[in-house]
């Protein structure tokens, strides 16, 4: 029996060690600061994998966020006797990052010593020395990202945080359905749910440790929460007709959700702790795709009550009561949908449609006035990093479905892909303990 | 059935118990992945909106011996039309479709142990969420149409999957045209 059920336990952690998003930077941003992240001294280390040595991972970190021009490491001469800045004044590089790994304090540890210099008074801006538990050379790696990021942009990076998405491919002539969740830069993918039925709208509960679903597993939508950790999970939602577009409150303590059970979808307040339904909207129209405002007084939502599908929002008081009519907020072109907040609450991501494109718009709620993201026909479910420098969204690439991000300075683009899968429905994680410093 | 019912649960639930018994291989950050395989047929009509699913197979060829479905195999007759299309975001049923669905509404009448499912879907353009409420828009415009013509409320089971099952994979006019659907599945006993 042992043996069976190490069998069994083998087959089950199977899909975790696998696959990967790959990126691709589609679009480079202007006015990206030149930076020259030199290839860390190894020393008395063992060789590390290509692909989790730590410059190329910041360099990589660095580039995907629109802000960071990183040379190409191969162009990068050694910096055995400390930095050249002569040198690197005329390259035109004007920051540079220097690096070493050695042995740890604890057996199979390793350490992480990194400094960071601006290249024109040859000054040193940051040098830290950080511990790297075993497995985590590209979490450490992210760190330093971080640091960098924060330096120079005056910033928080977001380089240590995840995404979940949603993947669709077929296996053995069946369609597999995948919830996933991976690193920021699609390394270390790990499937967390496995279905036959569709799969949707994953999104993150405000400390990083459960996601909201839906799934088809019982032949129709119901919303689910999940423990990403433990992968331990319950039904929240099984109400007759729809059961989705589930959002956390800030607090974490309440789901917003869209439920037909009274006729037609309507959003709903859900009280975790009690399963206690409140109504929150009424109308002949479909109301769905709602999302709360960083500060928890006010929902936006999805509402064709005026014809076309745009964006409303409703005002909570402290006790979650609406406050009021929905307003509407946006009026140009005829499709705004699925907003989502970005941190600072005042700027919405959303789909915008016009002219038979579905571009991704940022939407200025003081201002009343979108500035589009993309310039793609097919995009839709944008999700804001938690320090609100990216928006990561889904789009069509030569007929596969794959994940595109964007830095809203600077217009820098990239693409991440899996092979084979169409990847969609990106939920970018918030800042969690663990990530923090 | 029955039988076989209960020992695809007991092994579900086997496999449930001994994933939550593994330890994770290295990093324990996150844990294993839930598998859900395609569940049974265990007499359940939500289980027939299943277009890929083998057990789906397994349950029409099933059904296909009782009167009720058989005039539904006739090409000739009225009943065979049993996906009807939308225009975008459009949820009205066309008019050169009220008469195949009043044959539906007349034959659910005639048949009171059929029931329908009736599945609603979206094409792939703007968002899912909204999309998912659309399918079901369509489906409950098709579902309000065989009640009001003599088919009971007891026999149809609306149910939308918006743009999450589309027909046809392509990503233009043609292939959405197919998508923009609301498709009736016949089951009884």
């Amino acid at each position: 029996m042992k043996r069976i059920l190490g069998f069994l336990c083998l087959l089950l952690a199977l899909p975790v060690a696998n696959a990967r998003l790959t990126i691709e930077i589609t679009q480079g941003s202007e006015g990206a600061l030149p930076i020259a992240i030199a290839p860390f001294v190894m020393q008395g280390v063992e060789t590390v994998h290509d692909q989790d040595a730590p410059a190329g991972v910041i360099a990589a970190d660095l580039a995907r966020s629109g802000r960071f021009a990183p040379l190409p490491i191969d162009t990068i001469p050694a910096q055995a006797n400390g930095p050249d800045f002569a040198y690197w004044r005329q390259a035109g590089v004007e920051n540079l990052v220097l690096g070493r790994l050695r042995p740890g304090a604890a057996a199979g540890e390793m350490a992480l010593e990194f400094q960071l210099f601006d290249v024109s008074s040859g000054g040193q801006l940051a040098g830290y020395r950080m511990a790297v538990p075993r497995g985590l050379l590209r979490h450490t790696a992210h760190r330093v990202s971080d640091v960098i990021y924060e330096k120079l942009i005056g910033e928080r990076g977001a380089f240590t945080t995840h995404i979940a998405y949603i993947t669709v491919g077929d296996k053995d002539g069946e369609r597999r359905h995948h919830l996933a969740v991976a690193d920021a830069d699609g390394f270390n993918e790990q499937v967390i749910l496995s279905s036959s039925r569709p799969l949707m709208s994953p999104v993150w509960s405000p400390d990083g440790r459960r996601l909201a679903y839906v799934s088809f597993e019982e032949g129709r939508s119901m919303v689910y929460v999940q423990e990403v950790a433990s992968g331990r999970r319950e039904v929240v939602a099984q109400h007759p007709g729809l059961n989705s577009a589930p959002a956390f409150s800030p607090n974490g303590k309440h789901l917003a959700l869209t439920l037909s059970k009274d006729g037609n979808p309507e959003i709903y307040l859900l009280r975790l702790s009690d399963k206690t339904l409140t109504r929150l909207t009424h109308s002949f129209a479909i109301d769905t795709e709602a999302e709360w405002a960083p500060d928890g007084r006010s929902l936006v939502f999805t509402s064709d009550r005026g014809g076309r599908p745009q964006i409303y929002r409703l005002a909570l008081d402290g006790s979650l009561k609406p406050q009021g009519r929905p307003q509407r907020l946006t009026f140009e072109g005829d499709y705004n949908a699925r907003a989502r907040f970005s941190p600072d609450g005042t700027r919405l991501a959303l789909v915008h449609g016009e002219g038979g494109r579905y571009r991704i718009g940022l939407f200025d709620i003081e201002r009343s006035s979108l500035r589009l993201l993309t310039d793609t026909r097919l995009d839709e479910s944008p999700s804001f990093a938690p320090n609100g420098a990216m928006v990561i969204y889904a789009t069509e690439v030569n007929h596969r479905g794959v994940l595109a991000a964007a830095s809203v300075e600077g217009n820098g683009r990239q693409r991440l892909g899996g092979s084979g899968v169409d990847v969609r429905e990106p939920a970018w994680s918030p800042y969690t303990p663990r990530n923090g410093q | 059935m029955m039988e076989k019912t209960m020992r695809k649960a007991l092994l579900a639930a086997l496999i449930a118990a001994l994933a939550a018994g593994c330890t994770p291989k290295d990093d324990d950050e996150k844990g294993d992945p839930v598998v859900i395989e395609e569940r049974g047929e265990g007499g359940d009509a939500t289980t027939g909106g299943a277009q890929t699913g083998s057990d789906t197979t397994a349950e029409g060829a099933n059904l296909s011996g009782t009167g009720g479905m058989a005039a539904l195999d006739d090409p000739a007759s009225p009943l065979s039309k049993r996906v009807f299309y939308f225009d975008f975001d459009r949820h009205e049923v066309p008019e050169e479709d009220r008469a195949a669905l009043s044959a539906h509404a007349a034959h659910l009448a005639a048949n009171p142990a059929l029931t329908v499912v009736v599945e609603g879907h979206a094409d792939e353009r703007g968002s899912r969420e909204y999309n998912l409420a659309l399918g079901e828009r369509r489906a409950k415009a098709v579902a309000s149409l065989l009640k009001l013509q003599g088919a009971a409320g007891s026999q149809l089971q609306v149910i939308s999957f918006g743009e999450e099952r589309a027909v046809a994979p392509e990503h233009d006019e043609a292939a959405w045209r197919l998508n923009r659907r609301v498709e009736l599945l016949y089951s009884g006993n």
